[in-house]
């Protein structure tokens, strides 16, 4: 078994081999590491990646808005300005990346956006949805195909930090929770910690 | 932190062997298996415990011929083999690892194993006390003081490579806490191991006659290391260990250095630990003009500071340590200044130990940039940290003279000058000076609101440096403000820098780009660390 360690430096630098800047190269490393640590297939879509522009290497972004266009775009190139960005693209609410290759390589940078900003991110393409949870693990649903070699549309969304029940549920556990405590008798009252005293003095 | 002043440290209470030994003495030690035939060839097993937590290291011993012995990282075979195992290995991990490392980098270990090393004989060393001990006799203590230990290792890794385990698996056990101590206990067994495989060989030559190593000669052997290119641009590349290591030396310097009385005791001590170095000093053999110019300097700079001592400080003196220090600023070179510093060190336990546990580094944390903060932001970072970088003019041939590359054959850095070998377009990232400056010539041309984000958007290329500039910004000492690609570059000062550190001594540079040194020599033998003091690395040379 690879360690993460070896699975970074060798990731870096195959990404420097195909064209992109050691800046850049050493937020791959990290990304394809970081994948590899959450169970998802980073080594396979990075090299089918690199693999397939080896020969035109991809176009740069320019800027992130709310829509974001391209007849495709480059999973890397938009994970790390949308690292870069997040603390501004969070008013937006809602991003939209289309023709987007190999998708699942530009979790690991919203993940991390995640941790950055310290709230959860929700991304759905296909009929995939992906929860980036502050960067302590990715929580997917429908990733049926370990490699996607190009999306139509992803969508991510910025999640607001809300409980995820409901307030009669936490009551009721509350509740329940409770029945730890013990009854304070006049006795206990009057032996304990500030008894007797006034909060005026 | 020019890299002349970096290339003159020494080893100091601080220094990684000796806090192992600090922090594992009152673990258990024990030789669990030792099975080599006649001539040493074989595996063994030894192991440091305490609680639930064991740590062993295995040992392989194999025949190889003088032609396959080789110092430099190309060889492929070596006389022995290790590995440090997380816990106790089973018939099954010592039949895996059999398989696999000796031949150490085309070999895979997994995440049970912590460190891999190798090692060669020092052949003239380990024959003479085979045939003098098989003869009843003890070895000669001259020729064992010229060599300084048995065997020598070539290359010791951790921290993920070839399959051992990733830091982030164990860097939570508080034993390891000080930076290195797993490969600082591998090397520390493996000195057990060269005694024990000494003594078994001479006593299976000559079974009625043999005599075991005498423990104070065993004491004043420890385990050689060659080492090349492979570590220097470590230093470069872990820029907040860099700084922990230098900030916890000038913590404790300046604390010392703010003590107002120094009592007897400590000063006495601090005398008594410099009487007994100077033994180490006297038997500091090299070929290498470079340092013995620099011993010589340390020796002739010793000789002024004794007379200095003995004449002008007393403890009736207030703040004597920053006058002590203050003298060696102005009146020795680097080598003295900084040998006067470290024995500085040596009567304060209670300054030296907490700074231990805060040399090691999550580096991870400081990777992300701060890429919302304004190009303005950059520009002051870089005047502020990098002023006499900027400076360099990088159009000259010499500033610009090498360039640093991974060789293919080893996957090992090497450095080769840019206008005479080809390769120079696949450039490892360690131009860092010559990198800021182009950062720094970028940044003044920039709209100054904009943001780094907007800045990286068009500037991809300097991204690496845009990232170290921010990590230098929080850490003072995580850059070598040098430029390691100048025609004057000494590539060996950046390797002491780091083997200082380790506890190394003995530097012997072969060339300029690699060097011999000794460790662990004068440390107590494994069954003596329980009752062992910390000052071991004085012990007299016999």
């Amino acid at each position: 078994m690879q360690s993460l360690s070896e699975i970074d430096t060798t990731s870096k630098r195959a990404s420097k081999a195909a064209g992109f800047s050691w800046g850049i190269a050493e937020e791959i490393g990290k990304a394809i590491r970081s994948l590899e640590l959450f169970g998802l297939p980073g080594i396979k879509n990075l090299n089918l990646y690199l693999n397939k522009i080896e020969k035109k290497h991809p176009k740069k972004v320019n800027k992130i808005d709310k829509e974001n266009k391209n007849k495709e775009l480059c999973p890397i190139y938009c994970g790390v300005a949308f690292l870069d960005q997040c603390k501004k693209l969070e008013i937006l609410k809602n991003i939209k990346f289309y023709n987007v290759n190999y998708p699942i390589l530009i979790l690991p940078f919203i993940s991390k956006a995640s941790e950055i900003l310290g709230k959860k991110i929700l991304i759905k393409f296909n009929n995939s949805s992906l929860l980036m949870n502050f960067n302590k693990s990715i929580l997917s649903q429908n990733l049926e195909k370990q490699v996607i070699d190009l999306v139509e549309e992803i969508s991510i969304e910025f999640l607001e930090n809300n409980n995820s029940f409901s307030e009669q549920e936490w009551k009721k556990l509350y509740k329940l929770s409770e029945k730890t405590f013990v009854d304070e008798t006049d006795s206990l009252k009057a032996k304990g910690a500030g008894a007797g005293l006034t909060d005026n003095d | 932190m020019k890299l002349s002043r970096l290339g003159s440290f020494h080893q100091s209470k601080l220094s990684f062997l000796r806090s192992f030994i600090r922090e594992f003495k009152d673990w258990d030690y024990k030789r669990n298996l030792f099975d080599l035939n006649e001539k040493g060839y074989g595996t063994a097993v030894y192991s440091f415990s305490k609680n639930h937590r064991n740590y062993s290291l295995i040992c392989f011993a194999q025949h190889i011929n003088p032609n396959e012995r080789s110092d430099r990282v190309i060889a492929t075979k070596w006389d022995a083999a290790f590995v440090l195992h997380d816990g106790i290995p089973t018939k099954k991990d010592i039949k895996r690892l059999k398989e696999n490392v000796p031949k150490q980098e085309v070999g895979r270990v997994s995440c049970k194993e912590l460190t891999l090393s190798r090692a060669n004989k020092s052949v003239r060393a380990f024959d003479h006390v085979v045939t003098s001990l098989s003869s009843g006799k003890q070895p000669d203590k001259k020729l064992l003081n010229k060599v300084g230990y048995l065997y020598r290792t070539t290359a010791v890794y951790g921290s993920g490579k070839f399959g051992l385990a990733d830091r982030f698996r164990i860097k939570d056990r508080k034993e390891i806490y000080g930076p290195f101590r797993l490969e600082m206990m591998l090397v520390y067994l493996v000195r057990q191991f060269t005694f024990d495989q000494v003594n078994h060989i001479a006593k299976s030559k000559n079974p009625g006659k043999a005599i075991e190593l005498d423990p104070n000669i065993a004491r004043n052997l420890g385990i050689g290391n060659s080492t090349g290119l492979g570590m220097a641009p470590f230093i470069v590349n872990h820029p907040t260990l860099l700084h922990n290591w230098i900030y916890c030396r000038e913590k404790a310097l300046k604390e010392i250095r703010s003590l107002e009385e120094v009592d007897t005791n400590e000063l006495n001590f601090f005398k008594d630990c410099l009487v007994r170095s100077k033994a180490s000093i006297n038997s500091w053999l090299t070929d290498s003009k470079y340092q013995n110019d620099k011993i010589n300097s340390l020796k002739n700079g010793l000789i002024k500071f004794d007379k200095f001592l003995k004449n002008e400080c007393s403890v009736k003196q207030k703040y004597l340590w920053n006058k002590i220090y203050m003298w060696t600023e102005k009146n020795l070179e680097d080598e003295g200044i900084e040998y006067i510093v470290s024995m500085m060190m040596e009567p304060y336990d209670d300054i030296i130990d907490p700074l231990v546990n805060k040399m090691s580094s999550e580096e991870e944390k400081y990777f992300t940039i701060p890429a919302h903060k304004k190009v303005s932001n950059l520009k002051k970072v870089l005047e502020n940290n990098y002023k006499s970088i900027i400076e360099i003019d990088f159009n000259a041939k010499d500033n610009n003279s090498n360039f640093w590359f991974i060789s293919k054959n080893k996957e090992e850095p090497r450095v080769a000058c840019r206008y005479e070998e080809h390769g120079a377009k696949l450039e490892q990232p360690l131009a860092i000076a010559r990198d800021i400056k182009k950062l720094y010539e970028k940044i003044i041309k920039e709209k100054q609101t904009d943001t780094i984000a907007e800045f990286l958007l068009k500037n991809d290329e300097v991204r690496h440096v845009v990232r170290r500039a921010f990590i230098v910004d929080q850490f003072p000492y995580s850059e070598i403000q040098d430029n390691t690609i100048g025609a004057s570059l000494v590539p060996i000062d950046m390797l002491r820098l780091k083997l200082s550190f380790f506890g190394a001594v003995k530097f012997d540079p072969r060339s300029d780009k690699w060097l011999r040194i000794n460790m662990y020599q004068g440390a107590p033998l494994s069954h003596e660390m329980k009752t062992s003091n910390d000052t071991w690395v004085y012990n007299v040379i016999n």
